[in-house]
């Protein structure tokens, strides 16, 4: 009876355990699933010309240069405003904030900002940069709204990667006659910089991806040429899928694979490359 | 011991207490002598690190809620808010209990506080380099691999670099929180023997980790209990015949 009692047990443990495993299993199949359907749909759109060609006829034909350089401008854009703000702002709450109401308040607006739906970031957007501050539909507003938008990913991520630093670090540091911002620069920023790089490279990778920020403040659906300037408008990868999904009667459906490819690589690779920062830095850490 | 003029370190009338109300000092009234040892001595609480983190300003970086007195080195009031609390550290090195080597190489670690003070010439820094290295009697071990990370090194190598690295700024005094609390009996010998040959020129404070230590290595030894100095006397006087009741039960191990 007691035996009969204990293999029963040991079966429900394999039960227990099979099904985990399968669930874990099963996280991986969306990404997977996703890369491979859209290889296998829009790989055959992948040439050359696709990828250095501007679009004709309508867009059912060439290729989707304008769209790649300006999501490159954006991001570029992007990075210029929420990197330096972003660790800046990180060291502030890490190295400098005391616990008072200001930084409490600080805190409470960054985790809410998170919160915030891409959609609201576009519509302030709109009303701030476009028109209050007169940039138009351009790069310059879309990428200020894109920095909003990616600051509480860049500020919180740094700011982990900054706590992280041994304490003993910074007591050790003054005590050998450095000042706070020595001890910050020499110290603890070079040994954080993996972490925020990874953060800062995770926000990008968002920005990239985003269309509704851009929908009102920069994206454009036709350009003839590329952008000159930062207050001229764009196309960008993610509204041009959008646009030639959705509005464009007749669109051959490899395009629309082959661009949504495109942009799945480029924010994978930024993806891989924060992957390998962080496994080096972890290889070379010295605590 | 009454405080004499001549002395490197005068404490008068000390009081600290943190804000998160752990451990204070009252009142403390001290001098402490150049080119010697000073040990400060007692049970965990008493106030021993707190005291030596006053003395190189360290406690700044910690919230206090209460402080008063003086401290004079060389004369000078270095708890006033006008003290150059830069040239005060490298004055005052400072050697942890744990060893901290920073993240770099072991040439770095020594080579980091002086070209925070602007020191760039190369060859001046290598002096620095193998002088404070042979001074904290850790040169011959790692003079080969001075690019080697720091963290690469044994604990008690570790230690040794770390005294040196405070060596390097030519302080004139240097304080040491129970600087062999990880060490192994070889290691700690070697520290010992390192300050024994560094007070010829330098004024040392020792919190050590045991009362043997305290007994080995103290030119003058301060019993502290519960933020109060108890007792103050020469060293051998201290260990033979104590003349409190309280500093007697401790080194004969009754309490603490």
């Amino acid at each position: 009876m007691m035996k009969l009692f204990a293999r029963n047990r040991h079966a429900v443990q394999r039960i227990g355990y099979t099904l985990i495993t399968l669930m874990a299993v099963a996280t991986v199949i969306p990404i997977v699933g996703t890369v491979i359907f859209i290889l296998f749909q829009g790989g055959s759109a992948i040439s050359w010309e696709f990828l250095t060609g501007f679009p004709y006829d309508g867009m059912r034909s060439g290729g989707i240069l304008p769209a790649i350089i300006g999501t490159l401008y954006l991001t570029i854009g992007t990075a210029i405003f929420s990197v330096p703000l972003g660790i800046a702002a990180a060291i502030y709450l890490s190295e400098y904030a005391k616990d008072t109401p200001l930084t409490r308040i600080i805190r409470l607006a960054i985790i809410n900002l998170a919160g915030i739906p891409s959609v609201v970031y576009g519509l302030f957007g709109l009303g701030l940069f476009v028109l209050f501050l007169q940039f138009g539909t351009s790069i310059l507003a879309a990428s200020l709204t894109l920095s909003i938008m990616t600051l509480p990913v860049i500020i919180s991520t740094a700011e982990e990667a900054l706590r992280s630093v041994p304490q003993s670090f910074r007591t050790v540091s003054i005590s050998l006659g450095a000042t706070r911002w020595q001890t910050i620069r020499r110290i603890v920023l070079k040994e954080a910089l993996p972490g925020i790089l990874t953060g800062v490279i995770l926000g990008l990778e968002r920005a990239a991806g985003e269309t509704a920020p851009i929908l009102f403040t920069g994206a454009a659906f036709f350009l003839p040429q590329l952008p000159q300037t930062p207050f001229d408008a764009t196309m960008a990868l993610p509204y041009h899928l959008f646009v030639i999904s959705t509005q464009v009667p007749e669109m051959p459906i490899q395009i629309q694979y082959g661009t949504a490819l495109v942009l799945l690589v480029f924010v994978l690779t930024m993806n891989v490359i924060a992957t390998i920062i962080r496994s080096r830095a972890r290889a070379k850490r010295q605590w | 011991m009454v405080v004499i003029m001549t002395d490197k370190i005068i404490i008068e009338n000390l009081s600290l207490q943190y804000s998160d109300g752990a451990e204070s000092l009252r009142g403390i009234s001290m001098g402490i002598p150049q080119n010697a040892v000073t040990v400060l001595f007692g049970p965990a609480g008493g106030g021993k690190s707190t005291l030596l983190r006053c003395l190189n300003r360290l406690n700044d970086l910690t919230d206090i809620k209460t402080s008063s007195g003086r401290i004079l080195i060389d004369g000078e009031n270095i708890l006033d808010p006008k003290t150059d609390v830069i040239a005060l550290r490298r004055k005052v090195g400072m050697v942890f209990a744990r060893p901290v080597p920073l993240p770099m190489s072991i040439r770095e670690n020594i080579t980091y506080g002086l070209e925070l003070a602007g020191e760039k010439n190369r060859i001046k820094l290598d002096e620095a380099v193998e002088r404070s290295l042979k001074l904290a009697a850790i040169w011959d071990e790692v003079k080969d691999r001075l690019n080697d990370p720091a963290v690469a090194l044994s604990g008690g190598q570790q230690q040794r670099v770390c005294l040196a690295r405070v060596l390097a700024l030519q302080p004139e005094i240097i304080l040491l929180d129970e600087p062999t609390s990880g060490l192994d009996p070889i290691s700690t010998g070697k520290v010992e023997a390192a300050l024994q040959e560094l007070k010829k020129n330098y004024t040392i404070i020792l919190v050590p980790h045991s009362i043997q230590q305290a007994a080995r290595t103290a030119d003058h030894a301060a019993f502290f209990l519960q933020g109060e100095l108890i007792e103050y006397d020469e060293g051998k006087t201290m260990f033979t015949t104590p003349k409190q009741k309280k500093t007697e039960d401790y080194i004969m191990g009754r309490f603490g």
